[in-house]
């Protein structure tokens, strides 16, 4: 594919411009500096207008002679060379791969270049930011996480498959669905329901609840990975599709909802392509406990960790409206949260046909 | 033994005849009283000269024999060589051997030297030598008789083409007077003259700690003139200590009693005695700096008439004449009789023992106690491997109290006169000083009344005329507040140096870790880079190293260790004297002498008498070999040091000058993997110190 060659080909000028600016100053006996963009809370922003989280102007300085850098530095060429040779053979391969591709022992040490996976993943990070590259044009993908049903059909690598006859397992989604790799074709789709919990998605698709409610029913087992969440963007884009949002009700599960709608922290560079500021949520709110009268018993005690977590995204500026005050206070007020599966409780069933069905025909969602 | 016992069987004897009522009557008492020997004094008091115990005997018989042929060589200017012998004869019996190259002993006082106790000349001066009180070497001797029967074999030199005389002698302990069992004239080839002295006695040989090798170690590091070679029993291996130095200390000069020191009984003894007539010229001729100035100033604070007669002088007057003395301005005595081992040779005498990461010491000037001058000095050995540098691993006593200790209490070498102190430690003034001295401000941790905790050796000594000790077997030292004072300052001069070692190497470590750290990743990051496009690996590489060099520069680090730390260290530099002249000399230190400066001998007072002309050349090179930095490392057994001394100074610029050619090719050749080495290398022979 000729696009991706050039695709290619400018991510590795990225990187090896990053290189000789490196050694630029090297030759000019200047201590080499890396600018990498902050990704942290104070280097994001909220953008009202267009509803996401940006990335700030913040930069850091990567310093090769800081004795607390020295290792990263080193690590980000690490990376970045490994990315190159990825690129210049034209394979792909996970982060995990790329962890053990680049870990050995450093001469004359006994230390490794990367100790574990959890230094080599945000040097990953650094990397993308750094170079304004995507993950996939680094030629990176996370593991397969996540899966989807629903009456349409895809093309995947140049397969086509229906989604509507995957049985119970659905299409896992992979980590890379640009537009070059996933192709959407005829489609029977209303709407979009992301489900934050695999137990449910799977109750959902036994009920075949995507085939009477017409809707694409996806999961992303917990924090929706990169893969489902620009998926869930291509598709709201490009099939015109409402995303609905189904989640525990305690403030992980309103995180999770608040990364799909307006992108996450860490991931803020990515925001533009991936978040759906229109998501709607449709629950699990702290009004339903009462709305369908589900006991007392199902509820589950906030942990110190949850309240916590409550009351930082009250002052969240992207969580600063009316509505979602009222949630989030009222979930502290009541000291207590729900999963999903208390609506277990009234049924086994219910929640795909009672309420899912009642919500979404009465409107009651949160934008 | 035989006369001990029997002594004991007169005191028990008479008790049971003793009447009834009245245990025993004037009469009866008086029957009993009779004169004691010195001889059968000490027979039974053996522990107050060093004989409590069979190892403890076996020590002081060598330190008796060492301390006499130290003494008689220097006397007579002979750089000493000594051999020390131990043989194992019975299971608990040792024959004892100890030869010098002395000038050897006039054969008609071979006998009452070696046996008659308290007969000597050292007793009867002040001077300062290891010697005090003419008992050690007799009472050696009689220590041997009493516990194996064998007399003391004494065989002596004077000199070349002279006969050898040898004696066997016993000591006659009722009389104090030596039996000669036999006087034989043989020939002794190997010496030009000298004297060996052969005591077989009931002992216990053990290596460690107050072992006879722990006690010769120290010797060595206190005499570093001194030769020492010394064959242990058991078929140990032998230790051979090559002299550090050609020089002799320079020779000490005899003395008259301070008036500041003198007792009362003392004074009257002198008044009575005097052959001047005047009360003013008996006290400027028995005592040192007293002028007839200051002798007017004594009669006339005291009352007295100058020109009254000395020895009519009622019991009053002369009480008078004591009390007077404090209350006039005597300058201190003269102190040039003292020697001191010298900064330089501490650090010598220390290296040739231990090797440490850096050795420090200091001379304090003399000053005075009791009217009898004394100076302190005090040398350390800090970190590095602190290990002898011995031929055989297992003698290595220093060594197996200082390593592996972790976090264990320093070692503490105590000196008098240049012998080494080994019992009673904490009974001792050196002891208290070190305990007194805050550690913790010169970066070493120190439990409360305890001795700091670290890898260091310390050396005190203290060179007097006449050294306190609190009893005569010599181990301890009385705690006067002069000599503890003095020897307060002089350890903190060290903790001084110590702790800008210490900080000084701190800061070297952070370095050498942010190095170590950069140079850990550059060569990785050099082969991304390359690989990504951006130059040639090795150039990047040598950039880079260029750039870690310039973040961790790398201080000259003499790594090496020994004598070549202690030259060209700021550390274990020498100083000079801050205080430069005296003034007026009143109370203040007689200095003719500045500090020590460099080689011990340069600025010694009595520079180098007739035998030691041939040294005297040497000498003026001294000063300036200490200017050039010494870059050797120092040979295992210090043998080179011999023939350094001369050729030093080309030698050093010799060796510089490859050095750095090295260090320039190196540098080409240089590969990635090298990166550290190098750096250390680059920076090595040139920068100097600090300075």
């Amino acid at each position: 594919m000729a696009s991706t060659d050039a695709r290619d080909k400018k991510t590795i000028g990225k990187l090896s411009k990053l290189a000789r600016e490196v050694v630029r100053d090297i030759n000019a006996e200047k201590d080499p500096s890396l600018s990498i963009p902050s990704r942290s809370l104070g280097n994001v922003t909220f953008d009202e207008a267009r509803s996401i989280i940006e990335l700030g102007d913040q930069k850091q300085q990567r310093q090769l002679f800081n004795v607390a850098h020295a290792r990263k530095f080193m690590q980000t060429f690490l990376i970045a060379d490994a990315c190159r040779e990825l690129i210049d053979e034209g394979k792909t391969t996970s982060i995990r791969d790329l962890y053990y591709i680049t870990k050995h022992t450093l001469e004359g040490s006994r230390q490794n270049t990367f100790e574990d996976q959890d230094e080599s993943d945000p040097i990953i990070e650094d990397l993308e930011v750094t170079i304004d590259a995507l993950r996939e044009e680094l030629h990176l993908f996370a593991t397969n996480k996540g899966s989807m049903v629903g009456p349409m059909t895809i093309v995947d690598s140049g397969d086509a498959i229906d989604l509507r006859r995957l049985g119970s397992g659905g299409w896992s989604i992979p980590s890379i669905v640009e537009s070059n790799v996933i192709q959407f074709q005829e489609c029977d789709a209303e709407y979009i329901l992301l489900v934050e919990k695999d137990a449910v998605w799977r109750r959902l698709n036994e009920d075949k609840f995507w085939r009477a409610n017409k809707c694409l029913l996806l999961t992303g087992q917990g924090m929706a990975p990169r893969g489902v969440r620009r998926l869930l963007y291509r598709m709201h884009k490009e099939l015109k599709l409402p995303v609905y949002v189904l989640v525990d009700n305690d403030p992980w599960g309103f995180y999770i909802y608040s990364v799909i709608k307006q992108g996450s922290i860490n991931l803020a560079y990515e925001s533009l392509r991936m978040a759906v500021p229109k998501a709607r949520f449709i629950g699990m709110s702290s009004m339903d406990r009462e709305a369908f009268q589900l006991p007392d018993n199902v509820t589950i005690k906030l942990n110190d960790q949850d309240i916590s977590r409550a009351k930082q995204m009250l002052a969240y500026p992207w969580f600063d409206k009316k509505a979602w005050q009222k949630e989030l206070k009222t979930m502290l007020r009541s000291g207590v949260k729900l999963e999903l599966e208390a609506f277990s409780n009234k049924g086994i069933s219910y929640i795909s046909e009672e309420y899912l069905p009642k919500k979404i025909r009465d409107r009651k969602w949160l934008a | 033994m035989v006369r001990a016992t029997s002594t004991q069987k007169n005191d028990a004897a008479p008790k049971k005849p003793a009447k009834k009522g009245r245990r025993a009557s004037a009469e009866s008492m008086a029957q009993k009283q009779r004169e004691i020997s010195v001889s059968e004094f000490f027979t039974k008091n053996r522990h107050l000269l060093g004989f409590d115990n069979p190892s403890k005997a076996l020590l002081t018989t060598v330190k008796e024999a060492v301390d006499n042929s130290l003494d008689a060589c220097e006397e007579a200017g002979i750089p000493p060589e000594l051999r020390v012998e131990i043989h194992q004869t019975a299971e608990d019996r040792y024959r004892v051997v100890v030869e010098d190259n002395g000038p050897g002993i006039v054969k008609a006082q071979i006998p009452k030297i070696f046996g008659k106790l308290l007969y000597g000349s050292k007793f009867h001066r002040l001077k300062q030598s290891r010697g005090q009180q003419g008992i050690g070497i007799s009472a050696a001797g009689m220590y041997g008789q009493l516990t194996t029967g064998k007399p003391v074999v004494v065989t002596s030199k004077t000199g070349k083409g002279r006969p050898a005389h040898q004696y066997e002698i016993v000591l006659d302990t009722r009389k104090n007077q030596p039996n000669i069992l036999a006087d034989t004239t043989i020939d002794w080839e190997r010496r030009e003259h000298g004297t060996r002295v052969e005591i077989e006695l009931q002992g216990n040989y053990r290596a460690g700690r107050r072992s006879v090798d722990e006690y010769l170690e120290q010797v060595g590091i206190a005499n570093p003139h001194a030769t020492i070679t010394y064959v242990p029993p058991n078929n140990r291996a032998p230790l051979m200590l090559e002299r550090v130095t050609d020089e002799l200390p320079p020779e000490t000069t005899e003395i008259k009693p301070h008036p500041y020191g003198i007792e009362l009984g003392m004074l009257i003894k002198l008044m009575k005695e005097s052959t001047h007539r005047s009360v003013s010229g008996t006290l400027q001729a028995e005592f040192s700096r007293v002028t007839a100035r200051v002798a007017h100033q004594i009669c006339e604070t005291a009352g007295l008439r100058p020109t009254a007669t000395a020895k009519r002088l009622g019991p009053q007057e002369i009480e008078k004449l004591y009390r007077a003395i404090p209350k006039v301005k005597v300058m201190a005595p003269p102190t040039n009789c003292i020697v001191p081992i010298g900064e330089e040779l501490i650090n010598r005498g220390l290296a040739r023992e231990l090797r440490a990461a850096i050795y420090a010491s200091s001379t304090r000037p003399p000053t005075v106690y009791r009217g009898n001058p004394f100076r302190v000095e005090v040398g350390l050995a800090y970190g590095g491997d602190l290990r002898r540098m011995a031929i055989e691993e297992d003698s290595l006593t220093i060594k197996a109290k200082t390593e592996d200790r972790g976090e264990g209490p320093i070692t503490l070498l105590r000196f008098a006169n240049r012998v080494p102190l080994q019992y009673q430690q904490s009974a001792c003034a050196i002891f208290k000083a070190v305990v007194d001295t805050s550690w913790k401000s010169y970066g070493l941790s120190q439990p409360r009344g305890g001795l700091p905790v670290g890898p260091m050796v310390l050396l005190v000594h203290i060179a007097s005329v006449w050294v306190p000790f609190t009893s005569e077997s010599k181990e301890a030292i009385a705690h006067y507040p002069e000599i503890i004072k003095e020897m307060k300052l002089a350890l903190r001069e060290v903790g001084r140096k110590l702790n800008a070692f210490l900080r000084r190497r701190e800061k070297d470590r952070l370095q050498e870790k942010r190095r170590s750290i950069f140079s850990m990743y550059i060569g990785e990051l050099a082969r991304s880079l390359s690989r990504l496009g951006a130059g040639d690996e090795t150039r990047i590489q040598k950039k880079l190293d260029v750039l870690v060099a310039k973040h961790a520069p790398q201080r000259e680090v003499a790594v090496a260790a020994g004598a070549s730390e202690v030259a060209d260290s700021p550390v274990g530099l020498v100083e000079m004297s801050d205080d430069g002249e005296l003034d007026d000399g009143e109370l203040e230190l007689d200095r003719e002498e500045p500090r020590q400066l460099s080689l011990v001998d340069d600025d010694a007072p009595s520079a180098p008498k007739a035998s030691k002309k041939k040294a005297a050349p040497k000498k003026k090179a001294a000063p300036k070999k200490k200017a050039a930095p010494k870059k050797k490392a120092p040979a295992r057994k210090a043998t080179s040091k011999k023939t350094t001394t001369k050729k030093t100074a080309t030698k050093k610029t010799a060796t510089k000058k490859t050095a750095t050619k090295k260090t320039a090719t190196k540098k080409t050749a240089t590969k990635k993997t090298a990166t550290k080495k190098t750096a250390k290398k680059k920076t090595a022979p040139k920068k100097g110190r600090r300075s």
